[in-house]
């Protein structure tokens, strides 16, 4: 029986980590590589990276963590953030990780998602949505829209449809994020990512809101994720990985317990 | 030195680089004189059957990858290299390289595990059900986890050749091993310790199955 996966979220800024509470106020807390390293030791299943360098300089440090993070840890990781061409992508899978993922540049330009698939398989494309609750209207019938920029700007499109049209385009796994909830450290949305996992056939990733260990658990039962995003819960040391694992053992959620 | 083959199926680095941190010497390579000087061959792969066969056809590897199993090298198989191993593919109704007797099957649509619609692919960790020992698979803990992604499944005729089982909706075989063949559909270079450990195993394997 396949095990609920629990992904750690490294934020990255000029090859330095940082945790952003709301995409505001971020402060560096580290090196991205010997972070990646502890939590593998530690029995992290997976590990994201998001990349918020925006200089063309910063790019190129990045693919030097990556590479340097493919050498240190022997699990998959992703790396998201300024993805904007299947060229971006291939830098990024040639350095060492496993997946790539696009967010904001996938709702600009959707093709991205099926050149990316075409280029190098559906299990390398995470399509990255942030998601925000809204009143339902015609353009939004299931009441949550796409948001990009961090949650500046609302696109019009439709959550769950976009997710459905990701999977169409050949997206091979989708990491779902609440702005509603990330930073809050109060639960997961577990509505929307109940909503979006039972519609597509590929697995959800849900993000946003961890704070305990309940939380993962309600999402990984009730919300029906495949895998729970963590960042702060585990970057400040509130619970180790190892605790929240067993913690979901214990109530009856299969998880990867030796390592 | 281990020969890993290049076909162009993905990215092979990652296997490479799982053999650097166990300090073993290794070479990428599509040359089959190059990959005849190895001691011992891994046979990796993500992507599509057809592809990889084309490929393979085209860089004389299907004649090749059959006389160095004659020879006794020892070889791995990983995810779609143990799957062409085989005699023919669902995926795309491809024909393999016919090397051990067997097909290779799609996950079923609607597969379940109690209530649940099971997702396609196979995608995370799970755990493999050894029923034999073998010297590649020494030492493992009983309930280590091995990081799969998959959406097809080697199915070997000779069930002997079965090493390990995994459950994901069916039972599936999730290892195998046949005289210098070893070949598993998870991805050791990404399954932390326990596959750095089969990895390294096979690395000191002579190639004599331990039957």
């Amino acid at each position: 029986m396949l095990s609920k996966r629990i992904i750690a979220c490294l934020d990255v800024r000029d090859g330095k980590l940082t945790k952003g509470i709301r995409f505001q106020g971020n402060m560096d807390i580290g090196d991205p590589v010997e972070a990646a390293r502890i939590y593998y030791e530690q029995g992290i299943d997976e590990i994201v990276f998001y990349d918020i360098t925006a200089s063309s300089d910063g790019r190129n440090i990045m693919l030097e963590v990556v590479r340097r993070v493919a050498e240190t840890i022997f699990i998959p990781f992703s790396v998201g953030g300024g993805i904007r061409s299947v060229e971006d992508m291939r830098a990024v899978i040639l350095s060492g990780a496993e997946k790539v993922s696009v967010n904001s540049e996938a709702v600009k330009n959707p093709d991205i998602i099926d050149e990316g698939a075409r280029a190098f398989g559906s299990q390398c494309v995470v399509l990255g949505m942030d998601v925000k609750k809204v009143a339902a209207r015609p353009e939004i019938p299931s009441g949550y829209e796409i948001v990009i920029h961090g949650g500046r700007i609302y696109t019009g499109r439709d959550a769950l449809q976009w997710a459905k049209e990701g999977e169409r385009r050949g997206a091979g796994e989708i990491c779902l994020n609440s702005i509603d909830t990330d930073g809050t450290q109060e639960g997961y949305e577990n509505d929307l990512t109940c909503l979006v996992s039972a519609a597509v056939g590929i697995p959800v990733i849900a993000s946003g809101g961890a704070g305990r260990p309940e939380h993962l658990y309600a999402v990984l039962t009730r919300g029906e994720a495949d895998a729970a995003l963590i960042a702060s819960i585990v970057h400040y040391r509130t619970y180790s990985i190892g605790a929240m694992k067993e913690y979901l053992h214990e109530r009856g959620v299969k998880v990867r317990r030796e390592w | 030195m281990i020969g890993i083959i290049d076909y162009k199926a993905g990215n092979l680095t990652s296997v490479a680089r799982a053999l650097q941190y166990l300090g073993e010497s290794w070479t990428v390579t599509a040359d089959p004189r190059e990959l005849a000087r190895c001691d011992r061959i891994i046979f990796p792969g993500v992507g599509a059957a057809g592809e990889a066969m084309t490929n393979l056809r085209r860089l004389g590897m299907d004649t090749w990858l059959r006389e160095c199993l004659a020879a006794g090298t020892p070889l791995l198989g990983i995810c779609l290299g143990t799957q062409v191993i085989f005699s023919h593919s669902e995926e795309n109704d491809t024909p393999c390289l016919g090397l051990a007797p067997g097909r290779v099957r799609r996950f079923p649509h609607g597969l379940r595990e109690g209530e649940r619609v099971l997702k396609i692919p196979h995608m995370g960790w799970n755990r493999v059900e050894f029923y034999r020992p073998h010297p590649v698979f020494a030492g493992l803990p009983v309930a280590a986890e091995y990081y799969f992604v998959h959406s097809f499944y080697p199915e070997p005729a000779d069930t002997a050749h079965i090493l390990g089982r995994t459950e994901y909706g069916l039972r599936f075989c999730s290892a195998l091993a046949h005289r210098n063949l070893v070949a598993v559909q998870f991805h050791p270079e990404k399954s932390g310790a326990p596959g750095l450990r089969i990895l390294a195993n096979f690395c000191r394997w002579g190639g004599a199955d331990a039957q």
